[in-house]
């Protein structure tokens, strides 16, 4: 009977390439099996979970590893799911950054109490969304990616549940991006009625053509601004400050990396595959994203007093640079991708390093202001150099990692070679400039002034699974320095195969 | 021996004091003595490696080209390689360089300021040796940047952390204006790979390359490597950060900042800016050599109104800088070497002056001129020295600053042909009248600290001695420095003067010939 099935519904199951899915496999299976574990073993299953996690997301990182070196390009579903090098970098880097946040979620996490089996099988659904994303070459199939990324990202935010910040936290995220998805639904819809498919290789040919049908502008307009939301650039960014703060601080990682990262990976995707064609509409709203977000970000970091707050803008000043090279993505093509990924690489290395700072230090003193940070230099050296390199790298100081990244954005728009390209390395120059001042303000709070009186300056320990991450994220931030090569080897020709 | 060094010349000594500091880094903090010996030896051997290649240099016989090029890739997607090597301009930078760290080594061994930390301290020392090695090695635009860039984050944790009272403000504002300018500099280094002919950041192939870069595009390019490098030297008007961080920053800082870092500026200009840009450079040289000489007469005037020392010999800083600048300006080989020479003279006789107001500051806890006097007195060979220095340092013939400033003076009387003579020879009058100036406040400055009968409050003071045997030692070599090349000034003309005519050989030479300024001024 079950044979006749198709012939009724008239369904033809499509061909699945189960090696091209087999990293989003592999993470749901690993996700199971943490709910199951807590649904056979109970409380004794905690001591566990975080450990299957990790390692489940190295699990998942094999068959990137093999679909790599297999090397051809897969496509799915009509083109609706693609693996081309650009997912595989961009997988590997979900899945990479997710380990990191899971080494420093392990303790704040069992020593706060609070749901761990929930908290990891939500973290991995949460990456799987990303992995798909990197994929995904179709509306519906970047929507359902979004949402499954960011309604566990939600429930997380809001971790804290006896802390009404955390609350808040949550619910200003869910709001904001709640939002930011209708506006982007609505953006999509329209495209989707001009070129009657969702595929991005369609509706790039629908939208393609110099006319100003005002339908194909705001579909466009509406799309990009749905991810401004997600990648938290001005004047999109309100919810972030607030989110990163209430959010436990491994969250606050992981949302100022990997969500973020997952809003640029969808980006790149639609200016590069989905409106080639429409340089004219999207080049000049992004132009104004990147230099309203890069400023903006700077301007008001200047004026925080809290460390996760200035994370918070300084990451909206960040999104304003990787912004940058798509705002010339027209004329340069699949460099600005390059360098878009690039930055997104070394930031997420960066970034995550600082917040593993962060969570080490309020582990001691249990504040976020920046002045707990006086006097670091001298109860806990080693923690200050390293976040003098995270923070010094953020900056885009020479050799470390931050350099390259700032350097492929100047790159980029100076390639270009247009008003609009110079003009923004000029403002990007600037800013990079006014952001030093804020870095280095935390530099300053942490080697030149003494700790106060009443703080405790014995030696801080960290715990080993910190410590794990802070050499991973040092690591990679020196090597991207010092040897650029070792980035830009994955970076380099085509990263899009476009269907024509 | 000359194959290995061929080879590895350059990249050894770049990067041995990195290896040191990340040994050092290993060691506990209160081993004290075993930081400081590692340090000293460290320095040491790069300062013997400099000397060997000295040899080898003077062997090759070819100072005009470079010299133990490496050529590797590095970042091959953008096309950046790392290219090391020297010829007769880096190479007296280079040695100075390594001359004057160990001497740093050696002055602090006994003293260092508070909070102490002689780890922390040697360590950024041995990082900003590496940046300022390198920089003057790297022959790649993207290598050059970021050791020049390497050297920011040493000096401002040196400033920030070992200065004075202003420290923060002055740590903060130093870090800021480099960056400003080299962030700048970066986007011209990135508009001459994309509209040269060849896209290379090599330095050795970019002056042809970028010949036929439209002049407009050129002027802008220049511009953005103008604010880079001016700032560092730093230029009227963005000296301001340099008086502050002088000030505020620990004697050695003040030394290396003197000594080497504001060459870092004015040698961009000479190896980079004009040799790639000659078109652009001819543009903008009116304008650079006004703002010499603004900086000429304004340093002489802010040194007159200081009653700090230090203040002062950081005012003679720009000064000094805007003769170098005025040199460079005049776009002719005589003029551009005088800027080497004056390079050279002005980091031996500075830094000097640097030390001996740390040791000023260290025996009577205060740099007030007002307060000071009868250092002749109580400390007569420290009196004598700083005699010297400052006789030095108001261009005294037979001492190494006339070189460095009258050859300036004289390359401005006559620039390159493309030039306003008239414009050059009012430049040259002010800048004469500069000179005047400095021998005005040097005098004044000797005559308030040296002379005289010390004051009470200092009279009986035990702590006022004379020159230590640290002191001595890293004294010395500096002093023997500033007379050998007053005396035999072809030492160091003999090797820039090839380097100078060869790197800038296509524009520089019509200052006799005629040829490509006035085919530039015809466009």
């Amino acid at each position: 009977m079950l044979s006749s099935l198709p012939s009724i519904v008239g369904f033809v199951r499509p061909d699945i390439d189960w090696h091209a899915v087999a990293p989003e496999l592999t993470l749901l299976g690993v996700g199971a099996v943490v709910t199951l574990l807590d649904i056979v073993l109970l409380e004794r299953g905690r001591a566990y979970t975080s450990a299957l996690a990790g390692i489940g997301l190295l699990v998942a990182l094999i068959p990137i590893v093999t679909l790599a070196a297999d090397g051809t390009t897969r496509e799915m579903f009509g083109g609706a799911f693609v693996v081309d090098d650009f997912a595989l970098i961009l997988k590997a880097m979900f899945i990479v950054v997710a380990y990191i946040v899971v080494l420093l979620s392990t303790n704040y996490i069992a020593e706060g109490d609070y749901w761990e089996n929930e908290y990891y099988g939500l973290l991995l659904a949460s990456v799987m969304g990303m992995v798909l994303m990197a994929s995904a070459r179709d509306l519906v199939t970047i929507f359902v990616a979004l949402e499954l990324l960011s309604i566990p990202a939600y429930l997380m935010a809001a971790w804290r549940k006896a802390d009404p910040r955390s609350n808040e936290a949550g619910l200003k995220y869910y709001l904001m991006g709640v939002f930011a998805s209708a506006i982007m639904l609505y953006g999509m819809s329209l495209l989707f009625g001009l070129a009657g498919d969702t595929r991005l290789s369609v509706i790039s040919d629908a939208v393609s053509g110099g006319d100003a049908n005002p339908v194909v502008i705001l579909g466009i307009i509406f799309v990009i601004v749905g991810f401004a939301f997600k990648v938290s650039g001005f004047p999109f960014h309100t919810w972030a400050p607030d989110t990163y703060e209430g959010a436990p601080t491994p969250v606050t990682a992981f949302l100022a990396v990997a969500s973020k990262a997952a809003g640029f990976v969808a980006l790149m995707q639609l200016v590069h595959a989905g409106f080639p064609g429409r340089d004219d509409v999207y080049q000049p709203l992004l132009w104004i994203l990147a230099v309203g977000s890069m400023t903006a970000g700077n301007l008001i970091a200047l004026r925080q007093e809290n460390i996760v707050r200035l994370m918070a803008y300084s990451g909206v000043s960040q999104a304003g640079f990787m912004l940058a090279p798509l705002a010339v993505a027209g004329d340069i093509g699949g460099e600005a991708l390059s360098a878009v990924i690039i930055y997104v690489l070394i930031y997420a290395a960066m970034n995550l390093g600082a917040f593993a700072v962060i969570i080490a230090v309020a582990r001691r003193t249990a504040s976020g202001q920046i002045r707990s940070y006086a006097g670091l230099f001298k109860y806990a050296p080693g923690m200050t150099i390293l976040m003098t390199i995270f923070l010094f790298s953020l900056a885009g100081i020479p050799p470390l990692g931050g350099w390259f990244a700032k350097f492929a954005v100047f790159r980029a728009v100076v390639e270009a070679d247009t008003g609009w390209g110079y003009s923004l390395a000029a403002i990007a120059a600037v800013n990079s400039v006014i952001a030093l001042f804020y870095y280095a303000k935390v530099a300053r709070m942490m080697w030149f002034e003494d700790a106060p009186e009443e703080a405790d300056t014995s030696t801080l320990r960290v715990p080993p699974s910190l410590v794990a991450a802070l050499g991973l994220t040092a690591a990679a931030t020196l090597l991207f320095g010092i040897y650029p090569a070792a980035i830009t080897h994955f970076t380099e020709g085509t990263l899009i195969a476009l269907p024509y | 021996m000359g194959e290995f060094l061929n080879d590895w010349g350059l990249s050894i000594p770049t990067f041995l004091p990195i290896i040191g500091a990340a040994v050092m880094l290993l060691i506990p903090k209160d081993r004290e003595h075993l930081h400081k010996l590692i340090a000293l030896a460290t320095t040491l051997a790069v300062a013997v490696f400099g000397l060997l290649l000295l040899i080898q240099f003077i062997d090759n016989d070819n100072y005009g080209a470079l010299n133990f090029v490496v050529d590797k890739g590095w970042i091959d997607v953008i096309d950046s390689r790392y290219i090391m090597g020297v010829d007769g301009i880096s190479l007296p930078l280079m040695l100075l360089t390594m001359l004057i760290v160990p001497l740093c080594v050696i002055y602090s061994w006994n003293h260092f300021p508070e909070p102490h930390n002689p780890k922390a301290f040697l360590i950024l020392l041995l990082i900003l040796e590496t940046g300022m090695i390198g920089t003057f090695a790297a022959q790649d635009l993207i290598l050059f940047f970021v050791f020049f860039e390497v050297v920011l984050l040493p000096m401002y944790f040196m400033i920030g952390v070992w200065g004075g009272e202003n420290r923060r403000y002055a740590a903060i504002k130093f870090f800021l204006f480099t960056l400003f300018g080299s962030a700048l500099m970066l986007v011209s280094f990135l508009a001459l790979f994309f509209l040269a002919d060849a896209n290379t950041f090599d330095m050795r192939l970019l002056p042809e390359a970028a010949a036929g870069i439209a002049k407009s595009s050129q002027v802008w390019v220049f511009g953005g490597m103008f604010l880079g490098f001016g700032i560092k030297v730093p230029m009227f008007p963005f000296h301001t950060w340099l008086p502050d961080a002088h000030t505020e920053a620990p004697t050695v800082g003040s030394v290396i900042l003197a000594a080497v870092l504001l060459k870092l500026g004015t040698y961009g200009f000479v190896r980079i800016a004009i040799p790639i840009l000659p078109e652009a450079a001819a543009e903008w040289a009116p304008f650079i050599g006004l703002l010499a000489v603004v900086g000429i007469i304004y340093g002489a005037l802010g040194c007159l109104a200081q009653r700090d020392l230090k203040r002062l010999v950081a005012f003679s800083s720009v000064a000094h800088m805007g003769f170098v600048m005025l040199g460079i300006a005049t776009l002719t080989d005589f003029g551009i070497n005088a800027a080497v020479f004056g390079m050279v003279a002005h980091g031996l006789i500075t830094g000097m002056l640097f030390f001996l107001a740390g040791s000023v500051k260290e025996r009577y806890h205060t740099l007030d001129m007002s307060r000071l006097g009868g250092l002749l007195v109580q400390a007569p060979r420290m009196g004598w020295i700083l005699g010297f220095c400052a006789m030095a340092s108001l261009g005294l013939p037979g001492l190494a600053g006339f070189w460095g400033e009258f050859p300036a003076i004289l390359a401005s009387y006559n620039p390159a042909e493309v030039l306003a003579e008239e414009t050059f020879r009012s430049y040259m009058v002010i800048a004469a009248l500069g000179t005047v100036l400095a021998a005005g406040y040097l005098l004044w400055m000797l005559q308030k600290t040296a002379f005289g009968n010390p004051r009470e409050e200092f009279a009986n003071d035990p702590h006022v001695r004379d020159a230590t045997v640290s002191e001595y030692l890293a004294w010395a070599p500096l002093l023997i420095l500033i007379l050998v090349l007053g005396v035999y000034p072809h030492l160091l003309f003999g090797a820039t003067d090839p380097a100078v005519v060869n790197s800038l050989s296509e524009c520089l030479d019509s200052v006799t010939s005629g040829t490509c300024f006035d085919a530039a001024a015809g466009k």
